[in-house]
């Protein structure tokens, strides 16, 4: 009996339920795309502020004290090197996938044919690497230096060039009157090389001034073979938090579960760690500017992205509690009427919640479907590539589905409970 | 003991007095008639005698209870077991069939049993349309669903609300004729009506006017086995 009145209301009152699902699938959908979007942004956002550069730095831990105690920021200490046949086992730390990109650098003095002394840096371009794990790595500074402008010629290309090719920064370019297909003569502390310019490139500061060459080339030029003054690595790393600031002052301050937690964890002050443990006599430490940018921006998008999720579910509530109310005053004498017959206040507002729960789910399953099609569009759109939908925004969604049609049911079933059958079903008196 | 028994019955809104110091007694088996003019406080004496409504002042005793002091659980659970309502609108659910409409007060009740709802059905002569919905029946059919959602559930009293209100003279007369057959099976009768003809074939008539008890009486030709063709003739000899 109880499942042919449900069929009836559904067939009988089937425009205003359709109604019901499509305001739920709208509530839904939006929380789908949303939550689905904001448990993918954190990877989304990483991987767009790759682009500014990196977020850790790994230098010789001598370098690194004589920083601390002198404030030197940025300048290397002579003397102290890293080594360059260790660069491959970055990839081997425990966040080995977390890291996106990495490049060595050397600096050295060298001077042109017109007496003028220039810093020559050697990197890695496009450097390919075999790795211990037996996989293959393209790693350095052609994504890393993303915001260089390239003026003239093109990227020095590691894999089809020779390594006596050189990048010019603008305004050495213009001082010396290169231009791209040009040679330039160096002389260094070790060797003197002819240099093919195959590009110039313009990045808005001190590196105007330098001349980037592979890091052999680099090496030979300044007698420093096999090492390296510092690596810039870029890695997807998880906002700091209390446990993260800690462990970075001191790691061993953590009992054994929190250290666990913490290495576990993808902190940039946890890579930093690991990165330390195979780079010999390093220090590694995030670039504090980026990694707490990286933080706040993904703080404030998961924000205004839970802001949404939750304006959207008020309107779907307030829709559907006008659209629930309208269908209980519209039968109001059918419920009257069950009254009258017997029926307790119970079995009445069981009834028209299973109406509202079957209409529910209709539309939650809809409104999901369609959600997950929103955050597609919001991903190619936003950030260029597909969202991944986490299986945990299925529950997620389900549960706010049925605490926004409870909450939009209530004014209805208070309604409905208060409801005499005297007065709808022959007046008063 | 009455089967009903009204005691100084008031029911006040405001400075209205819908019903000011009505006491009355129903007998089982009886067949009662409440009539009065419109605003004499019919409705309001069904909505109390029906569990609908409770009365400002003044006990109503069914089957020596006193509901009016029940809550409305209570209540609704009176009108489940005791009472068998039946409206001048009908009251169907249009998207239940005749037969689901007499199984939903079964429902309800106890437990849906379409073979006893088919049964009822048939008592009102309507075997053949139980399949049918209310917008494929006439007044006169959905009025006789009334009455068998009214039986179903075997009530102590059967309580309708103008029940030919909205029928042609054809199938008041079915109506009623049914009436005589409910009550010489000894169903108890209450039947609300302004309408003279309706009234005059019970075995007493209440007379309401502005809230009170104005005159009762009583019929002295019933004999309890008037059926379809008698009531003519009785209509008639009222009339002279």
């Amino acid at each position: 009996m109880f499942l042919r009145m449900i069929r009836g209301t559904l067939l009988r009152q089937w425009k205003k339920m359709l109604m019901i699902a499509f305001t739920i699938a709208l509530g839904a959908s939006l929380a789908a795309a949303m939550l689905s979007v904001m448990l993918d942004v954190g990877d989304k956002v990483n991987q767009e502020l790759k682009t500014y550069g990196a977020n850790i730095t790994v230098v010789p831990k001598s370098s690194s004290v004589l920083n601390d105690l002198y404030d030197v920021e940025g300048e290397e200490s002579a003397g102290a090197y890293l080594r360059e046949d260790e660069l491959g086992k970055i990839k081997t730390i425990f966040w080995a996938f977390n890291i996106v990109d990495y490049a060595p650098f050397l600096n050295t003095q060298a001077n042109l044919d017109d007496g003028s002394e220039i810093q020559v840096t050697g990197s890695w371009f496009n450097h390919h690497m075999e790795l211990p794990t037996g996989e293959t790595l393209d790693a350095g500074i052609a994504s890393m230096r993303s915001w260089w402008e390239l003026k003239e010629g093109l990227w020095l290309d590691e894999q089809t060039t020779d390594e006596n090719s050189a990048m010019v920064g603008a305004e050495l370019a213009e001082a010396q009157g290169l231009h791209a297909g040009d040679t330039i003569h160096v002389t260094g502390t070790a060797a003197d090389l002819l240099l093919h310019v195959s590009g110039i490139y313009d990045a808005g500061g001190d590196e105007d001034n330098q001349l980037y060459v592979p890091l052999n080339t680099a090496q030979a030029l300044g007698g420093l073979d096999g090492k390296v003054d510092s690596i810039e690595v870029s890695a997807l790393t998880t906002p700091d938090n209390e446990l993260a600031e800690r462990a970075a002052k001191n790691p061993a301050s953590l009992t054994v579960a929190q250290y666990e937690i913490w290495y576990c964890t993808a902190y940039a002050s946890s890579i930093c760690y690991q990165i330390q443990e195979v780079i010999t006599d390093s220090v590694a430490s995030p670039v504090r500017q980026v990694a707490d940018s990286e933080g706040a921006i993904l703080e404030k998008t998961q924000l205004l992205m839970v802001l949404i999720t939750i304006l959207s579910l008020i309107g779907a509530a307030l829709g559907i509690c006008n659209l629930v109310t309208a269908s209980v005053m519209e039968r109001s004498s059918e419920i009257g009427l069950m009254k009258a017959i017997g029926a307790q206040n119970g079995a009445i507002s069981g009834l028209v919640l299973t109406e509202i729960f079957i209409t529910a789910i209709f539309g939650g399953v809809i409104g999901f479907l369609a959600g997950f099609g929103f955050a597609q569009i919001i991903g190619h759109t936003v950030f260029g590539s597909a969202i991944t939908m986490k299986p945990m925004v299925i529950p997620i969604v389900a549960v706010l589905v049925v605490l926004v049609t409870l909450i939009g049911s209530i004014p209805a079933i208070r309604m409905l409970l208060r409801l005499r059958p005297a007065e709808v079903l022959h007046g008063g008196h | 003991m009455s089967l009903l028994e009204l005691k100084n019955v008031y029911k006040i809104y405001g400075e209205l007095h819908a019903l000011d110091n009505v006491s009355l007694k129903v007998e089982k088996g009886e067949w009662v008639s409440i009539m009065g003019p419109s605003g004499s406080g019919k409705s309001t004496m069904m909505n109390i005698i029906g569990c609908m409504d409770k009365p400002s002042k003044g006990e109503v005793l069914l089957d020596g209870v006193d509901i009016s002091k029940e809550n409305a659980r209570s209540l609704t659970a009176v009108r489940r077991d005791k009472i068998g309502l039946i409206f001048q609108q009908f009251h169907l659910v249009n998207y239940l069939t005749a037969v689901e409409n007499v199984m939903l007060a079964q429902y309800y009740h106890s437990m849906p049993d379409e073979k006893e709802a088919l049964e009822a059905l048939d008592r009102v002569g309507l075997a053949d349309r139980a399949h049918h919905l209310p917008s494929q029946l006439s007044g006169g059919e959905q009025q006789r669903v009334c009455v068998a959602r009214a039986l179903i559930n075997y009530p102590e009293i059967i309580l309708a609300d103008e029940p030919t209100g909205n029928l042609d003279e054809a199938n008041e007369e079915i109506v009623v004729d049914l009436f005589h057959k409910l009550h010489n099976e000894g169903t108890t009768l209450i039947v609300v009506t302004h309408d003279p003809e309706v009234a005059e074939v019970a075995q007493r008539t209440l007379v309401l006017r502005n809230g009170k008890l104005h005159k009762e009486i009583v019929n002295q030709n019933f004999t309890g086995k008037i059926h379809f063709d008698d009531m003519q003739e009785f209509r008639k000899e009222e009339t002279k």
